[in-house]
């Protein structure tokens, strides 16, 4: 045991180790978590995400990513990309201004922070005076303009941030350059917009919130038109060729002028209140965009009717006679058009819309009829319905790949074809070395199948599991549902969901097989549904059956909720996977683990009651085994109340975490600051003391048969093995439990031939009780070298070599609180690893890895990757149980991280930093996915506006993401095409690194 | 000699409610044996499988009461019977006789036996004593066999450290409460307010309340907490060293060992832990039982044995595994109704 505390000093143990182990946080997937801001360069073509904790995030072509924080941790107000270079402006809400640049370092890219400034008024003067609310890069690349809260605008010189305090426009020269009868009236205050001409770099823009507007010659210094609007001002655009402003206001119309030097107008040109005449929201952002056919595009954010659909988040398109309002399911953050980049260009011809929304980001494509939504390559939103569970599955064979891609497809028909617009960069990252899926599961009761090879998550296919279920409401029917004739045109956009019909189709636990195609999944009111891979549609009924774990169980009431309804006659399904069986435990408790064998064709579920085993080829239930104490009251009721204050507990955690980010971080700058933090820091001194009154303890018991949920089902395992005597193997099946339990139980699976025939036996072959009695996070059986035993079907797949079934085996059981190893088939103790008692922190997660060398192609070893409750990630080496290393990965008080995570079976992970973002982690220093990408302004000339998959540019353009996995995959996107084309690169460096550890 | 009657079985019934004196206890044994011409020390087994002595009223009531429904009881020469034999974990190294036996209405004799230290299961020591600061105290919990909880709470709070820059405030674990009738309360050695500052050995110094939480629960079967007392006035004084005072609170471990930490030694804590329990085969309970270090205990029934209700599936099972749940290894791994292997013994 003090083996823990004195590391390793075996120089060349120390040296593989450094070989083999490092500590690496790559990428962060998904959607980042509360955006605050957006920006977008047309020349880079890179778009630009703030968000509420100081992040800022840039996207370009697939595999192209970038992240910088901000030290402040404030939130991002605003992103501006200096035109025609690599750099970006941000501003916080502290009112500070930074400045970015992506710099090549090593034939890469990286964005790093230049330099950071603050506008200071003179002394005394109102801190409104200086609060910037709009920024304007100027084209000659190195002036910023300056707009504030007090009307002034302020110059100040890049990159140094110096103010050039004689160029700033102050609202009394404006006045005092205004024709009389404009300045009787208040109409300063507030700067709501600035704008350089389109074409002429020495005429800006200014608009005031109370309504005027002049264009002002920056070198002679005077106002050169201006326009007095009788509605607060909102925001301004300014058409490409500088003739034409569109204004946008407070009470929900948009105003056109035209501008001219020579006759000032007094009125607008036409205004017009789209979503009038009843009183509307105000038009907060607009965009009028030329087209070469002749109607404009006019692309404007709220205005929608006030009373009726005041709550509504809506981006109107108006063009050509039609119209439609983009209704989000979440606040819109902020929005951009993407047009001609060339300024010598005549028209915008605008062809996509950018939205950032609060929950999701959604491109809808502008040159397809009917303006359909592009599927995003990226920046998922993991969490449309929250994530109830997470399954990766490692090196998926090319055919499987193929197939769920291939279903799909067809489930992505509403999209456009149009390629991805944001391509600006270029990734460098080698291809993945493999391909892998991380399963999610959703509250929803879908689970959706990512493609986690690369640097970018994609959704490849999704599963629902509600048809099998009578619901309440039909899925079909919340598919837009508007009539033609329906004013104002709302169209439903984006997947973000967070509304669940009914909770206990939430999906707990996945396993998929991937040699097979089979899948089981398990759900949250004790459904057990076990389905196979067709890529054709099928009507089929899911045969039903009962699993009652409780077997003779007396003066039992299960308090908790109802099993689900499920529909009994044949149903039609997708492509895809498609269910056939449904088991139904008794209780409908909550699936807690979940395991399946396709070799031998049988599924084993636990939940707290206890465990069972289905045998799917044959549809029959084997066995049941009730593992409850006859004196657990709790688990017996049904945990509702607990479900429920888990969930709570969970939310909780959550918004505890949301807090933390945003903690000392005002909000956007509505009332005075100061007065929000005093209130928090009071109600936390008010906390602190309270937690003096009555201090946190824990009570110091050992553990006891009499607990509570020491029957619950927490880990399951298939392996063929030595159960019963050291001369014979057969396949078993390995149970643990909450209470320290394992039961093993060994298997008659009749012989191919005879597999539907004869039943499958199942004989309890073992108990073991561990004296410690911490539940029971992992079993796991090592050959006779002892390298763990190789999963169903891998060795028939020619994946790995058969294992090793002359030496004796051993069983490692991994409990919260130490690590054992025993022989078999005798079951007694040989080594142990105490995890608690020595530092006091509790396995969480388990997985065995391979660690691949880095110097040596062929040499690799297999490891358990272990994350504790203190957030922790150690190695733990096998056979010996050695630790090896040991890094601090998730903060301890992010519980929901924590209960996220997934490893890999080749030394990387996942955790959630926030309900919409996977953090990828790395162990391995073999295997390592990272962005390394490179971007600079001369490559980006290049680029044009993208093809269009109807159109004819799509031949000659290479598709640069759609099926990125395949392309990244085989090296060169043509060659995914070609049937079976066995990736012999990878499939022989797997083989290797299978059979480095046995040599 | 006693050893003829060493195999010799006797069994015989006794009013579990009424069970008499001990004087006549002592004359029905010794009749029953015919060996009322030798002295000698009757013993028990206990639920827990500890050889534990009868010698007067009280004890001989509490092993009867204690029957369930078997009492087994041990009888061996006085002067054979070193003090050694009693305590726990006795019965699995050394048996000698064993009588079988429920009975009412004997004589006592009259003799008061007041029983030696060693004749009792330990529950809790001070340990290192010598090597500790005077300030400190390690106390050992010992859990096995003992059917109180442990019975303590542990909490958070400030404890003032001198460091050379004076008084520092540093964050602390502190003995928060006591719950009535558990062991840390009866051993009277540890009390609200005590700062913890060591769990077997570990320093907890950095460590939050959760961490040492778990990792008392951790150790909870042999629970070696060091703490500084709230009350300072109770301390060990050095030199002048006093065991039945100071050094042990109900006897049973020799007097404190002058090495680094330990009275503790971690092969002892390492077997107490490695008695996981494996049970063969079916859940049934006679299928065979053997711990996990290798030396199995295989309980053979007799045929003709009657037997208990233990022979139902599952629960009985659990209820014997929760009974032998303290540790097996010095229990008798005996299910109900069932016969240990090497401890000769006869049933109805």
């Amino acid at each position: 045991m003090r083996r823990f505390l004195r590391p390793g000093h075996d120089p060349a143990r120390e040296r593989l180790k450094r070989d083999l182990f490092q500590f690496n946080k790559t990428v962060e997937h998904g959607f980042p978590h509360q955006p605050s801001a957006l920006g977008c360069s047309a020349s880079l073509r890179i778009l630009a995400i703030g968000t509420r904790s100081g992040a800022v995030k840039l996207y370009g072509a697939p595999g192209v990513e970038f992240m910088g924080l901000h030290q402040e941790n404030n939130a991002v107000m605003q992103i501006h990309f200096l035109p025609g270079q690599c750099q970006l402006v941000t501003l916080l809400d502290d009112n500070s201004l930074h400045l970015w640049s992506l710099k090549v370092k090593g034939g890469v890219s990286e964005l790093q922070e230049d330099e950071s400034f603050t506008l200071r008024g003179p002394p005394g003067a109102a801190p409104s005076a200086t609060q910037i609310t709009v920024v304007l890069p100027h084209s000659s690349r190195e002036l910023l303009y300056l707009g504030t809260e007090g009307g002034n605008v302020f110059v100040v010189q890049l990159p140094a941030f110096r103010v050039l305090e004689d160029r700033t426009i102050s609202t009394d020269a404006v006045l005092q350059r205004l024709p009389e009868e404009a300045r009787h009236r208040r109409v300063f205050e507030m700067v709501e917009a600035l704008q350089e001409h389109p074409q002429d770099p020495n005429q800006i823009l200014i608009g005031y919130s109370r309504g005027l507007i002049v264009i002002w010659d920056l070198q002679g210094s005077r106002v050169l038109c201006h326009f007095l609007s009788s509605q607060q001002l909102e925001n301004v655009c300014w058409q490409r060729d500088g003739r034409l402003l569109v204004s946008c206001h407070s009470d929900g119309s948009y105003c056109q002028w035209p501008v001219s030097r020579d006759a000032q107008q007094a009125e607008p040109l036409r205004s017009c209140v789209p979503y009038g005449p009843f009183p509307c929201k105000a038009i907060t952002k607009i965009f009028w965009l030329t087209t070469q056919q002749g109607m404009p595009f006019t692309i404007f954010q709220g205005g929608m009717p006030r009373a009726s659909y005041g709550d509504r988040h809506c981006i109107s398109v108006v063009h050509d006679g039609q119209q439609t309002a983009f209704d989000f399911t979440s606040r819109v953050i902020d929005f951009t058009v993407l047009a001609e980049a060339d300024p010598a260009a005549a028209f915008d011809d605008p062809y996509a819309l950018v939205v950032l929304a609060e929950e999701e980001l959604v491109v809808i494509d502008l040159q397809t009829a009917g303006w359909p939504p592009v599927q995003l390559p990226y920046l998922a939103s993991l969490h449309c319905s929250a994530i109830t569970c997470s399954h990766h599955v490692s090196n998926i064979p090319l055919k499987l790949w193929e197939r769920i891609i291939a279903a799909g497809s067809r489930q992505n028909a509403q999209f456009s074809t149009m390629e991805w617009p944001i391509d600006g960069g270029t990734s460098l990252a080698p291809a993945p070395p493999q391909r892998d899926l991380l399963l999610t599961g959703h509250e929803d009761g879908t689970v959706r199948f990512w493609d986690a090879s690369g640097v970018c998550l994609r959704l490849l296919y999704k599963l629902s599991t509600v048809r099998v279920f009578l619901t309440d409401t039909d899925p079909s029917e919340n598919l837009s549902a508007h009539g033609e004739d329906e004013w104002p045109p709302l169209r439903k956009v984006g997947s973000f969901d967070p509304y669940s019909d009914d909770p206990r189709l939430g999906i707990q636990k996945i396993f998929l097989c991937k040699y097979s195609g089979y899948l089981a999944v398990a759900g949250t009111a004790g459904q057990v549904l076990v389905l196979e891979l067709n890529d054709e549609a099928a009507e089929q009924a899911v045969q039903q059956v009962e699993a009652d774990l409780l077997q003779d169980q007396e003066g039992y009431r299960w308090k908790g909720h109802e099993r689900l309804a499920a529909r009994s006659g044949p149903v039609r399904f997708e492509p895809g996977f498609q269910p056939f069986v449904l088991v139904q435990c008794q209780p409908p408790a909550v699936v807690t683990s979940l395991a399946l064998h396709s070799e031998w064709r049988l599924v084993a579920f636990g939940t707290s009651h206890g465990f069972g085993l289905f045998d799917h080829q044959q549809r029959r239930q084997v066995f049941v085994k009730c593992t409850l104490h006859p004196s657990d009251q709790l688990a017996l009721e049904g945990p509702l109340s607990r479900v429920k204050s888990l969930k709570k507990s969970l939310r909780q955690s959550f918004r505890r975490m949301r807090r933390s980010r945003v903690s000392s971080r005002k909000r956007r700058p509505t009332g005075p600051p100061g007065e929000v933090q005093e209130g928090s820091a009071k109600a936390e001194r008010a906390g602190l003391q309270n937690m003096e009154l009555a201090p946190v303890q824990r009570r110091i018991e050992a553990r006891s048969a009499e607990d509570s949920f020491t029957g619950f089902v927490r880990t399951l395992y298939f392996a063929d093995t030595y159960l019963r005597d050291s001369s014979r193997h057969c396949p078993s099946l390995w149970a643990g439990t909450n209470g320290g339990t394992v039961y093993a139980f060994s298997l008659r699976v009749p012989p191919a031939e005879r597999r539907m025939d004869e039943p499958v036996r199942a004989e309890q072959a073992k108990e073991i009780q561990l004296m410690h009695r911490a539940p029971i996070v992992g079993i796991l059986v090592l050959d006779g070298h002892s390298v763990p035993l190789p999963e169903p079907l891998e060795v028939a797949h020619d994946l790995s070599k058969s294992p090793d079934m002359q030496g004796s085996h051993q069983l490692l059981v991994v409990s919260e609180e130490q690590f054992k190893v025993f022989t078999l088939p005798k079951v007694s103790a040989k080594l142990k690893l105490k995890l608690t008692a020595l530092e006091g922190s509790r396995v969480r997660r388990v997985g065995v890895a391979h660690f691949g060398s880095r110097r040596a192609e062929d040499y690799g070893e297999y490891h358990l990757a272990v994350l504790t409750n203190l957030g922790d990630i150690q190695v733990v080496s096998l056979p010996l149980l050695k630790p090896q290393v040991r890094y601090s990965c998730i903060r301890r008080e992010d519980v929901s991280g924590i209960a996220s995570c997934v490893f890999t079976k080749y030394g990387q992970g996942f955790y959630l930093i926030s309900p919409s973002e996977f953090e990828r982690f790395s162990l391995s220093t073999k295997w390592l996915v990272e962005p390394r990408c490179l971007v600079d302004l001369a490559e980006t000339k290049n680029h044009s506006r993208p093809g269009n998959g109807a159109g004819p540019g799509k031949a000659s353009a290479p598709a640069r993401w759609v099926g990125g996995g395949e392309g990244l995959l085989a090296g060169q996107p043509q060659r995914a095409s070609v049937p079976h084309p066995r990736p012999a690169g990878v499939l022989k460096e797997v083989q290797s690194t299978l059979e480095g550890d046995r040599g | 000699s006693f050893t003829s009657f060493g195999a010799e079985f006797r069994r015989f019934s006794l009013d579990r409610h009424k069970p008499g004196r001990f004087e006549d206890f002592y004359k029905l044994v010794v009749h029953t044996h015919r060996i009322s011409n030798s002295d000698v020390t009757i013993g028990y087994a206990d639920v827990h499988g500890d050889l534990l002595p009868i010698n007067n009223d009280d004890n001989f009531c509490k092993a009867v009461s204690s029957a369930n429904p078997l009492l087994r009881v041990f009888i061996q020469k006085r002067e054979e019977a070193d003090h050694y034999n009693f305590g726990a974990g006795t019965l699995s190294r050394k048996k000698k006789v064993l009588v079988a036996l429920r009975d009412e209405g004997l004589r006592r004799r009259a003799h008061l036996d007041i029983s030696m230290p060693h004749d009792f299961r330990p529950v809790s020591s001070v340990i290192d004593v010598d090597i500790l600061p005077e300030t400190h105290r390690r106390v050992r919990l010992y859990r096995h066999g003992c059917e109180k909880p442990l019975g303590f709470y542990i909490r958070d709070g400030i404890s003032v450290r001198v460091t050379p820059h004076g008084l520092e405030k540093v964050p602390g674990i502190f003995i928060s409460r006591m719950v009535p009738g558990g062991l840390a309360e009866s051993t009277g050695l540890l009390a609200v307010n005590d700062e913890v500052l060591e769990v077997n050995g570990i320093e907890v110094a950095g460590k939050t309340l959760d961490q040492v939480t778990d990792m008392m629960i951790a150790n909870s079967h042999n629970l070696i907490v060091t703490v500084k007392p709230a009350n300072q006035r109770n301390n060990v004084v050095r030199g002048s060293r006093a065991p039945s005072s100071a050094g042990q609170s109900s006897d049973g471990a020799g007097p404190p060992a002058p090495h680094v930490l330990q009275n503790f030694h971690p092969d002892e804590v390492e077997s107490d832990e490695d008695a996981d329990i494996v049970i063969e085969g079916a859940a049934a309970p006679p299928g065979g039982l053997t711990r996990t270090n290798g030396t199995s205990l295989v309980p053979r029934r007799p045929r003709d044995a009657p037997l208990d209700s233990s022979g139902r599936e599952g629960g009985g099972l659990h209820r014997m595994l929760s009974a032998l749940q303290p540790d097996p290894r010095h229990s008798l791994v005996l299910p109900r109704g069932g016969v240990e292997e090497h401890g000769p013994a006869l049933t109805l």
